[in-house]
């Protein structure tokens, strides 16, 4: 049995240890959200906040953040209306949209450690977060415009 | 002529048997009395918390407690190139545990490496540093195992082969490698020096792991802290061959053997990460500094000038630079799966982004520890708060961790490529 918080409430998993975050997220908790990509770690879809910050859901086992705050694309904001998601509106950033929810988990690490990011700054946390449909220049447009939205550093 | 040989083998054999048997007779020690087990109220509250502590600095239950056992019961296996020998129950059950050793059983326990009953310990609990433990802290320590519960528990039986499994041989061992001693202070340092040594080269027993052994398991006089392999993984130099590009000045020993992470060094992981937080975690600040001013003597940190925002900065632009323009594959894996959370990029590492050109594992001799992080990830008990590393070890395959060990070796380290990374790995994973 793990206990884990998941967007503020308790949620508890008879998951096995080696079970990953992922599918607790999508299976048992519902949260489709969350996107099974590669599976491997290596393209960024399944991103989610484990403690406040990104990790990639689909290789972190259940057992590895037992006790832990888990926060899905569906806590970001309680209305939708943080200001990554109003910029992602804004830019029309998706197209097919199945990278988005966990670019934006990613990108709002981004604006945790660098409020006011530079190319270089979102080149170097954003470039394994892979977009088939190629909507990376979006992406920077709408990460910045965020950020310009961002009453305080650290949202 | 044949004749003058065998003469001369029979001699010599006759030789080594004398001087087995002086070395056993020398070394002989009796049987100590059997004690009923004390009751716990013949112990103060304060010598047994006092224990307690001590025993956390000697990292006991490393050893003395089995993964998912009894704490204290023993049975853990440690492998050795001997064989694998068993930590024995050391909680006071009287047929299985030490409930009929008398303190001064135990005192002889750490003093000499000699059992109650008479028997030579091996040298696998390393009674070579708990000799320089002082009178009062081996009674604090005894005062805290017989307040255990005591737990019946047999450890298995080593597998150390005949005849090395002969007890008596200990004795030569001991005649070769052990000269008891005190410790004695050294009146040229301070007191907080002082205090770290008498902690890192006693109870700590530091050097266990940190100096390199001989082919007889003893550790190498000429080689004190100089680093060597243990169980899969690594414990670097201590001393100025440490390869890290940053000093392990006072305060990053302090910050490092408190808190289990540095932004300029990295992670205490693997056995490394227990010694911190079980073991130091309940240890007093005044003695964790002691340990880290010891400790930056022994590194030299103070001889060695360097300027740490310049090494940062360089080392930041460096991977940044390699990140963009390399596209072999080692590259490409630290793009997709490491970047998001290594990266840095405004010339100083951020808060809770490891930066790897600083990175200890980086920049050691032996691949062991940064291998053994990427593949089973960082425990979100080993660090800071907020850290954690998701494992790679179903993600990627062997050739996969060598490249991208690689890679990150030739980008984040001017230190000379690794060898035979891929067989490392392998090794690795079957060990663990």
């Amino acid at each position: 049995m793990y206990n884990i918080t998941v967007n503020g409430q308790p949620f508890g998993t008879e998951a096995e240890a080696e079970t990953p975050l992922l599918w607790v997220l999508r299976d048992e908790a519902h949260l489709k959200g969350t996107k099974f990509g590669c599976g491997i770690g290596m393209c960024g879809a399944c991103t989610v906040h484990v403690d406040g910050r990104a990790m990639r859901s689909c290789i972190t086992p259940i057992a590895a953040v037992a006790g832990c705050a888990i926060t899905t694309i569906e806590g970001l904001s309680p209305d939708g209306t943080h200001p990554l998601q109003r910029a992602w509106l804004a830019t029309q950033a998706p197209q097919c949209g199945y990278c988005q929810s966990g670019q934006i988990m990613q990108a709002a690490t981004l604006l945790k450690d660098y409020p006011q990011p530079t190319d270089a700054n979102i080149d170097a946390v954003m470039s394994g977060n892979l977009c088939r449909c190629m909507a990376y220049v979006r992406i920077r447009k709408a990460i910045k415009l965020a950020a310009g939205m961002q009453e305080a550093p650290g949202v | 002529m044949l004749k003058k040989i065998f003469t001369g083998l029979l001699l010599s054999l006759a030789l080594l048997i004398v001087a087995a048997l002086a070395a056993y007779l020398y070394y002989w020690r009796p049987a100590l009395a059997p004690i009923d087990p004390p009751a716990a109220t013949a112990f103060s509250p304060q010598v047994v918390e006092k224990g307690r502590v001590l025993a956390g600095m000697g990292n006991c239950a490393a050893c003395h407690t089995a993964r998912g056992g009894a704490e204290y019961a023993g049975g853990h296996g440690l492998a050795t190139p001997f064989g694998t020998i068993y930590a024995t129950n050391i909680t006071p059950d009287r047929q299985t545990g030490i409930g009929r050793w008398s303190l001064a059983a135990f005192q002889r326990a750490m003093r000499e490496g000699v059992g109650r009953d008479g028997a030579h310990l091996y040298p696998v609990f390393p009674y070579t540093h708990f000799n320089l433990v002082s009178e009062a802290d081996l009674t604090a320590l005894y005062a805290y195992f017989m307040t255990r519960a005591p737990v019946y528990a047999v450890a298995p039986v080593n597998s150390v082969p005949f005849p090395l499994n002969l007890r008596p041989l200990q004795a030569g061992w001991k005649l070769l490698f052990f000269k008891p001693a005190t410790f004695q202070l050294d009146p040229a340092q301070g007191l907080d020096w002082n205090r770290g040594r008498y902690l890192a080269e006693g109870l700590a027993h530091c050097a266990a792991c940190h100096t390199p052994r001989n082919a007889l398991g003893a550790e190498l006089a000429g080689s004190s802290y100089l680093g060597a392999a243990i169980d899969h993984w690594y414990a670097p130099a201590l001393t100025s061959a440490n390869t890290a590009p940053l000093p392990w000045t006072q305060d990053e020993l302090y910050a490092f053997l408190r808190t289990g992470a540095t932004a300029l060094h990295g992670v205490a992981a693997g056995p490394m990460s227990a010694v911190v937080h079980e073991g130091m975690g309940a240890s007093p600040d005044s003695d964790i500094r002691a340990l880290a001013t010891y400790f930056a003597g022994v590194a030299g940190a103070e001889q060695r000038q360097v300027n740490t925002d310049t090494v940062v900065k360089a080392g930041i632009a460096r991977s940044q630079r390699v990140s963009l323009v390399d596209n072999d594959r080692g590259a490409s894996l630290y793009v997709a799966a490491c970047a998001s959370c290594h990266s840095n990029s405004d010339g100083r590492p951020a808060a809770l982004r490891p930066e790897l050109s600083l990175n200890s594992a980086v920049s050691a001799p032996d691949p062991a520890n940064l291998i053994q992080v990427i593949l089973h990830g960082i425990s979100k008990d080993d660090a800071m708060p907020g850290v954690l590393m998701p494992g790679f070890a179903a993600s990627l395959t062997d050739n996969d961790v060598a490249q991208l060990a690689a890679y990150l070796r030739r980008s984040r380290s001017h230190q000379p490529a690794w060898t035979n990374l891929e067989a490392a790995v392998t090794r690795a994973r079957a060990g663990k």
